[in-house]
Formats: structure tokens, sequence, C-alpha cells
């Protein structure tokens, strides 16, 4: 293939621009994924918090059990 | 310390827009190279990133065994692996250019590309260390002690690369130092002060995000 | 004076194993003298004695990485790393000895290596031999911490090669260049540079490696 000079020029800034959306796009997934484990915790400690008010003495022992 | 990120972000996002802006339309054109000489705006910007990458990483390094706390361990790997990417991007623009002066995609005469490759490998290796190593301190402390090794074989590998030029290479191509204008030197200097900054910016980011995934963790721990 | 002689003892241990074991020499001696015959066959008739010199180096590099990936497995096995590291001497003693016994068994190796690759394929003067023994230590110093690092990881025969390789780079060049070049020197004194700026900062972040 023959690259006209331009097009090189224009291929070495693309490559950076690609990189820096590229990069968005991998935060944009952690967000994702860090916002679904943060839910997920939520429900955990609102269970925790619904048994101790159900239960005071059984929400003393440690609940290790999964 | 977050708080001051999106500030930052978008300070380096307009940086980055005047630099190419000056780099690719304000900047006169190189007499001898052409238009083709514009990829030095942004190519050698990378190079100067990815070694203050590495030096940073270098620097977190020999704090961690200095000062010993931990924190310091997640800031060296995130640096260096800034600096591992910003280095690819010095190759593959670099190899852009290369085959816009001089219509190959690879020379083993640019000294500063073969550089970069010596680099690049030493550094992937890095990332194989601390995926093959139990996380610990034992990790931290070796990982360290191998981002120093980084750091000083720079300066060894770029002796080691001129030295070989005498009977590896006798091709060697050369490009014309640009005789630089005034507008080239400042065009030169807000494009290096723009992907400096954006390196900063990733940097904080994704260590943010790490510690962030750390938090939760030890978070999910505690709950569970 | 305490320290050169816990250097000397550990040293010395190594080479009573190796002289009761007498698996990791006579391994690196058939390895190099294999590469260079399998160097013959893969050089194409016409090649001068330059590629010559450049896969003595490579039949080199990979025979001390051969030397080193057993280097550390006689302290690995019977968790005597753990009791030298406890042991009240300077940590770092246990680099350099293991360092020197590394080396003795790579210049052991050469020593019938060198006048083998004379009779296949080209000389060797003084120069080439003075960076030939300049890379070996350079190769041991930095060979025998990346190995320490890798002991410790699941796959350390994997990782070794990785870790030393872009290292030995500059020992190439200067190793060649010794060879080739008749400024011959200036090679030495690149060599002798790595030498001694690896070394040190080996010696100084052993200690770093090897305690938890």
């Amino acid at each position: 293939m023959n690259w006209s000079q331009a097009e090189l020029v224009a291929a070495a800034y693309g490559v950076v621009f690609v990189f820096v959306l590229v990069y968005v796009a991998i935060i944009a997934a952690k967000l994702v994924r860090l916002q679904r484990e943060t839910t997920a915790l939520l429900e955990l400690a609102r269970g925790r918090e619904a048994a101790a008010r159900r239960d005071p003495a059984a929400a003393v022992e440690a609940p290790n059990e999964s | 310390m977050i708080r001051s990120l999106p500030g930052l972000a978008a300070f380096a996002a307009g940086l980055m827009g005047l630099g190419i802006f000056l780099a690719l339309i304000v900047a006169p054109e190189d007499a001898d190279q052409g238009i083709s000489q514009r990829v030095f705006y942004i190519h050698v910007p990378i190079a100067l990133t990815a070694y203050f990458c590495f030096g940073l990483g270098a620097w977190k390094a020999l704090l961690l065994l200095w000062r010993g706390d931990e924190r310091y361990d997640l800031e060296s790997y995130v640096a260096i692996h800034q600096g591992t990417i910003f280095g690819a991007l010095t190759l593959i623009t670099g190899s852009i250019w290369a085959r816009a002066s001089w219509d190959v995609w690879w020379t083993w005469g640019s000294n500063q590309l073969v550089l970069f490759l010596v680099l690049f490998l030493f550094y992937c290796a890095y990332f194989m260390l601390r995926f093959s190593l139990e996380e610990g301190p034992r990790r931290a402390r070796s990982s360290a002690v191998y981002a120093l090794f980084g750091v000083v074989l720079i300066p060894v590998s770029f002796l080691a690369i001129r030295l070989a030029e005498d009977f590896i290479h006798p091709t060697v191509f050369t490009r014309e130092g640009p005789q630089m204008t005034g507008t080239m030197f400042a065009t030169f200097c807000v494009s290096w002060a723009a992907v400096t900054l954006l390196a900063y910016v990733l940097y904080r980011v994704e260590l943010a995000g790490k510690r962030l995934d750390a938090d939760l963790r030890e978070l999910r721990e505690v709950l569970q | 004076m305490t320290y050169l002689a816990d250097v000397a003892a550990l040293t010395h241990k190594d080479l009573r194993i190796e002289l009761r074991a007498r698996d990791t020499l006579p391994a690196m001696l058939l390895f190099v003298l294999s590469t260079l015959v399998v160097f013959h066959f893969a050089l194409p008739e016409g090649t001068g004695d330059a590629a010559a010199y450049g896969l003595l180096w490579v039949a080199i590099v990979f025979t001390a990485l051969l030397g080193l990936s057993r280097a550390w497995v006689p302290e690995q096995e019977h968790g005597v790393l753990d009791g030298l590291v406890l042991a009240p001497s300077d940590r770092s003693a246990i680099w350099l000895g293991k360092t020197l016994a590394t080396l003795a068994f790579l210049v052991a190796s050469q020593v019938i290596a060198l006048p083998a690759f004379v009779l296949f394929f080209a000389p060797l003067d003084l120069v080439a031999l003075a960076g030939v023994l300049l890379a070996d230590i350079g190769i041991c110093a930095v060979g025998s911490l990346m190995a320490a690092m890798a002991a410790a990881s699941r796959s350390r025969e994997v990782l070794l090669p990785l870790l030393v390789l872009p290292l030995t780079i500059p020992l190439m060049v200067g190793g060649v260049g010794a060879a080739i070049s008749p400024e011959g020197e200036r090679y030495l004194l690149l060599l002798a540079l790595y030498d001694g700026v690896f070394s040190v900062l080996s010696w100084a972040s052993f200690e770093y490696v090897v305690t938890e």
C-alpha cells in the first residue's frame, strides 16, 4: 500500500487519539464493574443490618459461613 | 486528592488540543522533510514521557524499599504500566515516522527506536514477573528492585546501542535535525507539556481506580 | 573480614555440592558444545566470521541461563535459603557467594567451549577473551539476582530467561564488539561499566528480594 506523507502523519496522531479513546472505554467498563460490586455490597450491608435488628443476639456471632 | 483530578484532566485536554492545533496547522513546514516532520511533535514528547513514567516508577520503587510503605507498590506499578503503554506508542509513532521519512516500517539504524524496543521487552518482563508472584511484600519488593534495574538499564543500553552502530548496522538513516524556529520550539514545548500532563492524568485515574478496587475488596471481606 | 569468610564459605559449599552431584556443569558443557555444532549447520555457506562471533555470544548467554536456572535449586529444595537469610551474616554475602560459584561454573564450561569455538569457527584474541570474562561477570551478577526473584514464582523456568535476556543486550554488544571491532578496548570499557554498575545494584538489592 502506498501511503502519502500526509496520511502517515494523520495516522500517527490518530493512533494517539484512538489510544486515549480506548483508555476511556476501559475506564468505563471498570466503572460498570465497580458499580455492580458496590450495589452487591450495599445489599449485603442492608441484609446484615436487617438481621441485626431482627435478632440482636445472633448478629454477634461471626457470620463467616459462605 | 481526587478532587483536583477533573480540573487537571480538563486542562490536559485543552493543552492537548492546543498542541495538536499548533503542530498540525500553525507550525511552519520543514524545508527538508516536508509534512512528515510534524510527527516529531507527537513522537518525541511521547518518548520523553515514557522515560518520565519509568523514572517515576523507579522513584516510587525506591521509596518502597526505603520507607517500606506498601502504598508505593501500587504507585510504582501504575507508573510503569503507563510508561510501557507510552513506550509502545513511541514504537508505533516511530515506525510510522520511519515509513514517512525512509519508506521502511522498521530500521535498526534509529538508536531511539532500538532503545525503546529493548526497554519495551524489559518492562514487559516486569509484568510477567508480577503476574507469576503471589501478591504480598515479596512481590512488591522484587518488582521494585526490577524497576530500579530498568532505570539503570536506560543509559547503559543507550551507550551500548551507540557503540553497536560501529559494527552492526552500517546503513544508518539520518534525519536532518530541524533547525527549529521559535514557533517550532514553542509548539514542541506545548506538545511536550500536553503529553506529560496527559500521562500524569491517566496515571492518577488508573491509580484511583485500582485503590477503589482494593477498598471494595476489603469491604466485601468485612461484610461476608 | 567475616564478610569475606562468609562469602568464601558459601561459594565453597556450592562448589562442593556440584563436585559431588555433577549435574550442572556437565550439562552446561554438553549444551554449549552441542549449540556450537548446531550453529555450524545454522550458518549458511559464505557467512563470514562475524556471524560466528555473534552466535558464540548467543551460546554463552544460553549456557549461562542453563546454569542460572539451577543456581538456587539446592537452596530451594531443602529450605536452606530461609536458614541462610535468618543467619546473622549480611544477606548480600549470599548473593556474592552464589554469583562467584555460578561464575566458576560458567568459566569452567568456557575452558572447553572457547577452544572448541576456535577450532570450529574463528580465532579469538586477548581482547575477545577479556570480553568473555567481563561479560561472564555481568551475566552471573545480574542473573543470580533475577534467578532469586524467579525462584519464588510459579513459572520460574520460563520467567528467568524473560527477566535476564533484555539485560544481557549491552553485554552482547560489548562481547561481540570486543571480538570483532579494531577498537575492542572501547567495548571492554562498556563491559566494565556494566559490571560495575549492575554488580553494585544487585549486591545492594539482594536483601530486599529474599526477605519476606
